[in-house]
């Protein structure tokens, strides 16, 4: 059983989701769904463990040998990713039945939980696999069911948002195709590891550059790297509340992912940083985007339209640490990529709650719900600070190592820029906070009462979770630091 | 009990009070018992350290690693000992004045109040204890974010404005400064402990000493050197006993003591003393001292006079830090305390003049001491130590600053803490005085008495004697702060 735990994590949940529709009775589907999101859970917990005792595991898909067949490789980027994507999965769908009932048809639950489950097996698939053209199925996997995730949301806006969402998902994933396709055309092999041998065979073609244009600009298309966010605001404001927590959380994470296992997996640190310069892309678009996006939200009247900004930027982190293409700057990157989709599923979960009470998420309506929704709004609060990066919370760790990265480069204007913009994420999260607590209630806060258990409580584990890695690093950190480091030495 | 122990007491108490405070929040009596009980319990803690810090140990207390190598510890030295000494014994009678502003006020949300103010004070004694420059930070931190609620309680459009722009330069300077001057520290030196001798000797110099300076002294907000001083008026819209307690001793001091530290444990005096990195800092303190005394003279609002004081007095403390010889920190050090004791007496007073006759403005205030006699003395006795005359304490504070002036060779300081004293006579005195001998501008007269409730009675008349008692004492503290520049 243990030799199977990769093909498990995939299996479980890509078996359940069909299942799902059979069972279509809504409280058993619900069950179901939950149970096997946890089952998921647990078994990437035993992956991660048996990772960190005996190194890199590697699977086999029936039998064939590596470069022929596909070949599941988890190493330690990869099982924290797993660990990261299907513990969000859980909590998330855990918090999902009263949510749902509220903003999606009743009749369309068990629909919802199979597409919902076929998207964490696309994102867990994309995380597990050595195979480039598996990743790309993956990719589309969860593309689509995210479409349809998001096309769920009651308001006639969902549509539109998903049908965007769709049409710059795809552009993106052609990309990726077309960059594969290169790779596979010049190198013969669609093993990552194999592909990064066989490339300094054919050391300097120009299809290889032209291989990692495609794919590189591909994936920042999925991961909403500035400026190529656009689909992303209206995505994340009419999914269903569920699903834009689900979605932020996850996706984008995934993607900066891909991008790692690409850039330093596949390609290797030399060949991107050093001969084609790729921090004098990253740098900047990153940069800007932390700055520009951070500006924008602070203008947004609808609260998950500002936290979706507020995702824009924080990408723009976790771009940035990646750019800096150090030990110190990759665990930046890294585990902001874990601390950053803590705090933010939390926060757009506290938003659901919110949504279920008020039945909107405008600033103005949102005055003085914290008197009526306290632990709802505190749990806002605790969210927000882990925004801006204030101490104890994880958003600090992550801002420490950054910064650190930057000033070990002697980047100053980088680091100061980094400590200003959080200056920008005070602005944003304050006023919400500031509106919620010290406001007198609006017409729709008057009536609205706190939020059910079923939903707190997942909210706080997050919230609580992301307290506890602002405290204790050496799960979240530690992990990073060592996958940052078998990242430069190049080990796909 | 062992020191370690003190120290895991000293920041538990004040955040099982506030979980007290909480569960206790119908039952008003219990809940203020509570506040007491944690408050007696806090400073017996601290107190118990303090035969172990004169006998020149330094009891420490490490939790866990929050990065490698820089873990949440501990360390109580003699001066983190007599910032935790003021600031937990200071708590105790600011809670005896609390229920009698608070009560007789019909204040709301008493319980978010009397909450806050025991996280604050949490962050306070972690200031004052913390072993490294990072859990300063995390505590400075706690104790910015734990007194905005206090500073908005109100709620009111007054209210909220002063604690936005408290808030704003506070976590702006911190964020934007402090920790880049934390981080930068930790590039070059490799640690951050508070190390005797400091540890930026030999790593950096020049030029980069005089920025990393200027980031921790303006990253310090709480000290409010100028220009980054205008939060601390801002804050003068919080109930009085949050400007007594937390804008007069605990939060303001946080910062002083914080550039302190910095100045004694991370940069070094020897290293300061022979490069000169410092000398741009006593004249930007220099500068402060006098220009705020000017500002605080022009005010007609109590409050808002005193305010200003502060941050003349609290440059005081910077100066003491910037000249670096041994008498400067030993009189920074001092005037901690004796300026705490005298500036919390002076913001009781103004708090009870409010409660008693809801005048804020100076002028409104002549001929009041008929009606106020004890408030009124007290007043005068808390200027006067402010001032720095004997037999108070604030006069013991001054001469050591003025002696470290004269050690550094800095003549010209000498002369500004001179003519400082001047302004300060200025602005404080006239104030009793008119009390006493003119009659009110109106013509009308006051009753024949009226004092604030008792509970605020009490606490100001307790360090009003506080301020005759550490002039006697000053060889005490004089005694525990000597290890500092001693090396």
């Amino acid at each position: 059983m243990i030799e199977h735990l990769p093909v498990l994590q995939i299996i479980v949940p890509m078996i359940a989701a069909p299942l799902c529709v059979l069972l279509r009775r809504r409280l058993l589907v619900l069950g179901f769904a939950i149970l096997a999101c946890w089952i998921t859970f647990g078994l990437s917990v035993a992956l991660l463990d048996q990772v960190l005792t005996n190194g890199v595991v590697r699977y086999e898909m029936g039998g064939w040998a590596a470069p022929w067949g596909i070949e599941y490789r988890v190493d330690l980027l990869s099982a924290f990713v797993l660990l990261l994507v299907s513990g969000i999965g859980a909590i998330v769908l855990t918090f999902a039945p009263r949510s749902l009932s509220d903003e999606v048809p009743v009749s369309r639950h068990y629909l919802f939980c199979s597409v919902y489950l076929l998207c964490l097996t696309g994102l867990l698939g994309i995380a597990i696999t050595g195979d480039l053209f598996n990743v790309f199925v993956f990719l589309e996997i969860s593309a689509l069911s995210s479409y349809a995730l998001i096309a769920m949301g009651g308001r006639r806006q969902a549509l539109p948002a998903a049908f965007q969402y769709l049409v710059m998902g795809t552009i993106g994933a052609t990309f990726i195709l077309i960059g594969i396709g290169l790779m596979y055309m010049m190198t013969g092999t669609l093993n990552m590891e194999d592909m990064a041998t066989r490339l300094a065979a054919v050391d300097g073609v120009r299809t290889g550059l032209v291989a990692f244009g495609f794919f590189t600009v591909g994936v920042a298309l999925k991961m909403a790297l500035f400026p190529l966010h656009v689909w992303l605001p209206n995505a994340y404001t009419y999914a269903p509340s569920v699903v834009t927590a689900f979605l932020a959380a996850t996706a984008t994470k995934v993607s900066v992912y891909i991008l790692l296992r690409f850039v330093f997996g596949v390609f290797g640190v030399e060949f991107a940083f050093e001969r084609l310069g790729l921090t004098t892309i990253l740098l900047p678009l990153s940069l800007a985007g932390i700055v520009v996006a951070s500006t924008v939200a602070i203008y947004q009247r609808n609260i998950k339209r500002m936290l979706a900004y507020s995702s824009v930027a924080q990408i723009g982190y976790m771009v940035l640490g990646i750019s800096f293409a150090t030990a110190t700057g990759l665990t930046a990157g890294i585990v902001h990529l874990f601390n950053h989709a803590l705090i933010k599923g939390g926060l757009f979960m506290a938003m659901g709650c919110v949504m279920l009470r008020l039945k909107s998420v405008d600033i103005d309506d949102m005055a003085g719900i914290g008197r009526k929704m306290p632990f709802t709004m505190a749990a806002w609060a605790v969210g927000g600070l882990g925004l801006i990066g204030v101490p104890v919370t994880a958003g600090f760790i992550s801002k420490w190592y950054l910064i650190r990265g930057a000033l070990e480069l002697n980047w100053w204007p980088v680091a100061v820029l980094v400590l200003l913009s959080s200056l920008l994420a005070l602005v944003y999260v304050w006023r919400v906070i500031e509106t919620a607590f010290f406001k007198e209630p609006s017409e729709r806060a008057q009536t609205a009462t706190e939020a059910p258990l079923s939903m707190l409580i997942p909210t706080w584990v997050l919230i609580g979770a992301s307290i506890f890695f602002g405290l204790m690093t050496s799960r979240s950190a530690g992990i990073a630091q060592q996958a940052a480091e078998a990242l430069l030495r190049g080990s796909p | 009990m062992s020191p370690a122990t003190s120290i895991q007491l000293a920041l538990a108490l004040p955040l099982l009070g506030a979980v007290a405070i909480a569960v206790l929040r119908r039952r008003p009596d219990l809940r203020e018992a509570a506040t007491m009980a944690t408050g007696g319990a806090l400073f017996g803690a601290v107190a118990s350290l303090l035969p172990h810090v004169m006998a020149g140990g330094r009891p420490s207390l490490s939790l866990f690693e929050l990065f490698p190598g820089i873990p949440i510890a501990f360390v109580v030295e003699p001066l983190g000992m007599l910032f935790a000494l003021v600031a937990s014994g200071l708590w105790i009678v600011t809670s005896i004045y609390s229920i009698g502003y608070m009560r007789a006020h019909e204040e709301e949300n008493q319980t978010r109040y009397y909450i806050s103010f025991a996280v604050s004070i949490f962050g306070a004694i972690g200031v004052a204890l913390s072993g490294n420059m990072l859990t300063l930070f995390l505590f400075y931190e706690v104790l910015t974010l734990s007194t905005y609620p206090l500073v908005s309680h109100h709620g009111t459009e007054k209210a909220m404005k002063g604690a936005r722009t408290y808030l704003s330069i506070l976590l702006s300077t911190s964020v934007g400064l402090l920790l880049l001057a934390v981080a930068w520290t930790w590039v070059i030196a490799g640690t951050l402990d508070f190390t005797d001798g400091g540890i930026l000797a030999g790593k950096a110099e020049g030029p980069i000493l005089v920025i990393l300076l200027a980031l921790y002294a303006f990253g310090t907000g709480k000290a409010a050197l100028m220009p980054f001083h205008r939060w601390l008026p801002a804050a003068m819209v919080a109930p009085t006993p949050v400007s007594a307690l937390l804008h007069a001793v605990a939060v303001v001091k946080a910062g002083v003591f914080t550039v302190l530290k910095v100045i004694i444990y991370i940069f070094g005096l020897d290293l300061l003393g022979t490069t000169g990195a410092s000398v741009w800092l006593m004249y930007v303190a220099g500068f402060t001292i006098i220009v705020s005394s000017l500002i605080a003279m022009q005010q007609d609002n109590l409050k808002r006079r005193l305010a200003y004081s502060t941050i003349s007095q609290l440059s005081y403390i910077v100066l003491g830090a910037a000249l670096a010889t041994t008498a400067g920190i030993i009189g920074g050090g001092m005037h901690i305390a004796m300026h705490a004791f005298g500036k919390i007496t002076l913001f009781f007073c103004a708090g009870a003049i409010y409660v008693a006759t809801h005048k804020t403005e100076i002028s409104d205030m002549r001929g009041l001491g008929r009606a106020m006699p004890i408030t009124m003395i007290a007043f005068l006795i808390g200027a006067l130590s402010v001032i720095g005359v004997p037999p108070l304490g604030g006069s013991w504070s001054k001469w050591y600053l003025a002696l470290g002036a004269l050690e550094a060779d800095q003549l010209l300081f000498v002369a500004v803490l001179m003519v400082s004293s001047l302004l300060n006579i200025a602005y404080l005195i006239p104030i009793p005085i008119r009390a006493f001998f003119s009659a009110p501008a109106d013509g009308s007269a006051y009753p024949a008495f009226k004092e604030a409730p008792m509970f605020c009675v009490v606490a100001l008349s307790f360090t009003a004697m506080g301020c005759v008692a550490l002039f006697f004492y000053a060889d005490d503290v004089y005694r525990l702060l000597v290890p500092l520049a001693g090396g």
